[in-house]
């Protein structure tokens, strides 16, 4: 494997990522004490969701990665939603 | 004929490579893909042999009403064992460990899979895995009797061993899961130079197709065995209504992962066929992409279907409906490609030696499963035959008249290759015809006393079924008889058989371009590719 084309992400990149996560569980923590009802696992979930697209991006180097890369992790995002939604299907009309 | 490699000099096939380790070791520590295929094979061969045989015990007790030779609880046990069985250690890996394994990194020119170490960690996970499995039905809380399926909130108030059952399916899911990574990274990243991806041979699409199902697919039953084991062992309602779970969500998650599982047994059966088909025909294959890209749209699709295992147990109106349209939908791409294999056919010059009749009654018997697909995917009738016999029937003509007769279908194609030896092809016929037979014997009567109501997983029924009954355990027979009859021949055949050539049947992918048995690298020159893997006239 070629590593001369490899990516080399800067410390500070990095670091700033951490802090950005570390932030995004701070809120995840704090929105717990609002009553949002219903709402507090969606905004949870979307929390966690920037989470994981900033791990996925930064630490797992996706943003430097080919196109073809980027589209295979893209569509197994967008079958994992297909498959919640059709879930749904019967969890909404029972 | 071709030249036979193994007379160059200095030329050593893996199977006599010495490596690091000698004897048992320079197996069991082995990380050449074509060893741990070898290994594959021999698990699998020796697993399917016991669920066989669980098979016969079953039958044999159905052969008359009442109890004949078990007792109703040791037939739930081994209905259970013969699933788990035939499901997670026979057919799931199966085609995709042991060919995949070996022909996967020739087919596309590659010396090896991408991880050849994690290869072998799959084949140790898969035996540790196995170990479990068997050991659930010894423990003293005896046999799992809940089926392969393991529906809650049975399988989470039974007293019988159901944990270590779905720890060993837990286990087993790892190795599948790993195999799948390291097929996909292989096609990406290990192709010959100058072999795109619509260069490769359609066994490699396949294979893919496969992986990413294996790769995205299994993660989903393993968390939901899981969350079984918790609610077993903690009392979290999951899915048991009196803690407030909801049983239905463990179909959901179950079928998520199950339905695609069929295509991971599936799929690359489809490939072995492909393979065979214009070798013996001597003639490109018909519809190269459509085949390929079929391959794809199944894999696809087929996520998105696992309602149909669902119709009857109080899902909503319009999760049904729309189920069934989805599973209209994913039969059209499994069409497509009967329609290419017997295009492909169309004036070939057909050369009928067994592994071509293993692959034309692959064909005729894989239409019979698909289309009582169909009849299952229409809920209307899925309503009428669901948890009969029938059902049996149609999984039985799918994965045992599809899967396991592409398996045989493969063995007798490369068999020449693996080991450089030939079997005896009137043996081979014999043994062919009784399967055959037998298969159709076995099964076809319980489509039949399926429409007319026997039940699935009982033990005994009305004395109007027996007729049917006395049928099967008769084609159960002779099906066993032509299994032992092939084993036996394929055995002889590698250790006595004569030497194969390198191309025994003027094969035009890669794998006949090397020796028999191949070295321990695969190629020692560059292949050369072509831009049409199949290109006969
Ligand atoms: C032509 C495409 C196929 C269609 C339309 C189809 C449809 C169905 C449906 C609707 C059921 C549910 C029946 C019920 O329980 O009421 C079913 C059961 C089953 N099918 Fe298929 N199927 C197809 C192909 C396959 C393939 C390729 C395999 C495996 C290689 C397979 C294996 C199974 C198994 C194991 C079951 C039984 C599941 C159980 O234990 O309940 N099917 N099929
Ligand atoms: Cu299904």
């Amino acid at each position: 494997m070629d590593h001369n084309k490899t990516h080399i992400t800067e410390y500070k990149v990095l670091a700033k990522i951490l802090l950005l996560l570390i932030f995004c569980t701070f809120l995840t923590i704090s929105i717990t004490s609002f009553n949002l009802a219903a709402f507090t696992v969606t905004i949870a979930l979307l929390i966690a969701g920037v989470k994981g697209f900033l791990v996925l991006s930064y630490f797992m180097h996706l943003k430097y990665e080919s196109l073809l890369l980027r589209i295979l992790v893209g569509s197994i995002f967008l079958l994992f939603i297909i498959i919640v939604l059709i879930t749904f299907i019967d969890y909404s009309f029972r | 004929m071709m030249s036979n490699g193994t007379d160059k000099i200095e030329y050593v096939s893996y199977l006599e490579h010495q490596g690091k380790y000698s004897g048992l070791r320079s197996w069991i520590f082995a990380t050449d893909h074509k060893r741990i295929a070898l290994l594959y094979l021999y698990a699998i061969a020796t697993f399917f042999f016991v669920g066989a045989i669980l098979g016969l015990l079953m039958r044999f007790e159905l052969i008359a009403p009442g109890e004949t030779i078990m007792k109703p609880q040791t037939y739930n046990g081994i209905f259970t064992v013969h699933g788990v069985i035939m499901i997670f250690m026979v057919v799931i890996p199966g085609l995709s460990a042991v060919f995949g394994n070996f022909f996967l990194p020739i087919l596309i020119g590659a010396k090896d899979v991408a991880f050849p170490k994690l290869n072998l960690f799959s084949w140790w996970i898969f035996i540790f895995g196995s170990i479990l499995a068997v050991a659930s039905q010894f423990l003293k809380s005896g046999p799992p009797d809940t089926g392969w399926t393991f529906y809650a909130p049975y399988s989470t108030t039974t007293g019988t061993s159901v944990i270590m059952a779905t720890t060993a399916a837990f286990v087993l899911g790892f190795s599948s899961i790993l195999t799948g990574l390291n097929f996909i990274v292989t096609v990406h990243r290990m192709r010959a130079p100058g072999m795109k991806f619509f260069n490769m041979p359609l066994f490699p699409w396949s294979i893919y197709a496969t992986a990413w199902i294996q790769l995205l697919a299994t993660p989903i039953v393993g968390i939901t065995l899981l969350m079984l084991i918790a609610e077993r062992l903690f009392g979290i309602g999951f899915f048991d209504p009196k803690l407030g779970g909801d049983p239905l969500l463990f179909q959901h998650l179950f079928w998520i992962y199950s339905h695609p599982a069929v295509y991971i047994m599936i799929l690359p059966a489809m490939g072995v066929i492909t393979e065979i088909i214009p070798t013996f025909c001597q003639k490109k294959v018909y519809g190269y992409k459509a085949i390929a890209l079929s391959s794809l749209a199944i894999a696809g699709v087929g996520f998105l279907v696992w309602g149909h295992h669902m119709y009857t147990s109080g899902m909503s109106e319009n999760a049904r409906w729309f189920f069934s349209l989805l599973t209209f939908i994913v039969a059209v791409p499994s069409a497509i490609k009967v329609f290419n294999w017997i295009s492909t056919m169309y004036k070939g010059s057909i050369d009928l030696k067994p592994p071509f009749l293993f692959a034309l009654s692959f064909i005729f018997l894989f239409i019979i499963g698909g289309t009582t697909g169909l009849i299952l995917g229409s809920v209307a009738t899925n309503i009428q035959v669901h948890d009969t016999s029938f059902i049996v029937a149609h999984f039985h003509y799918i994965i045992f008249g599809g899967m396991g007769f592409a398996f045989f279908a493969a063995i007798h194609y490369w068999l020449p290759k693996m080991y450089g030896k030939m079997y005896n092809f009137k043996r081979a016929n014999i043994a062919w015809g009784s399967l055959f037979i037998g298969f159709n014997l076995l099964y076809f009567p319980q489509f039949i006393i399926g429409i007319q109501g026997m039940p699935r997983r009982y033990f005994d029924y009305p004395p109007q079924f027996q007729w049917a009954q006395i049928i099967s355990t008769i084609g159960g027979v002779i099906l066993i008889s032509g299994i032992i009859l092939m084993v036996y021949n394929l055995i002889m055949g590698v250790r006595k058989g004569e030497i194969a050539p390198a191309n025994p049947w003027n094969g035009s992918t890669l794998e006949w371009q090397i020796p028999s048995p191949p070295s321990l690298e695969n190629f020692d020159e560059a292949p050369v590719v072509k831009e049409n893997p199949y290109d006969y006239i």
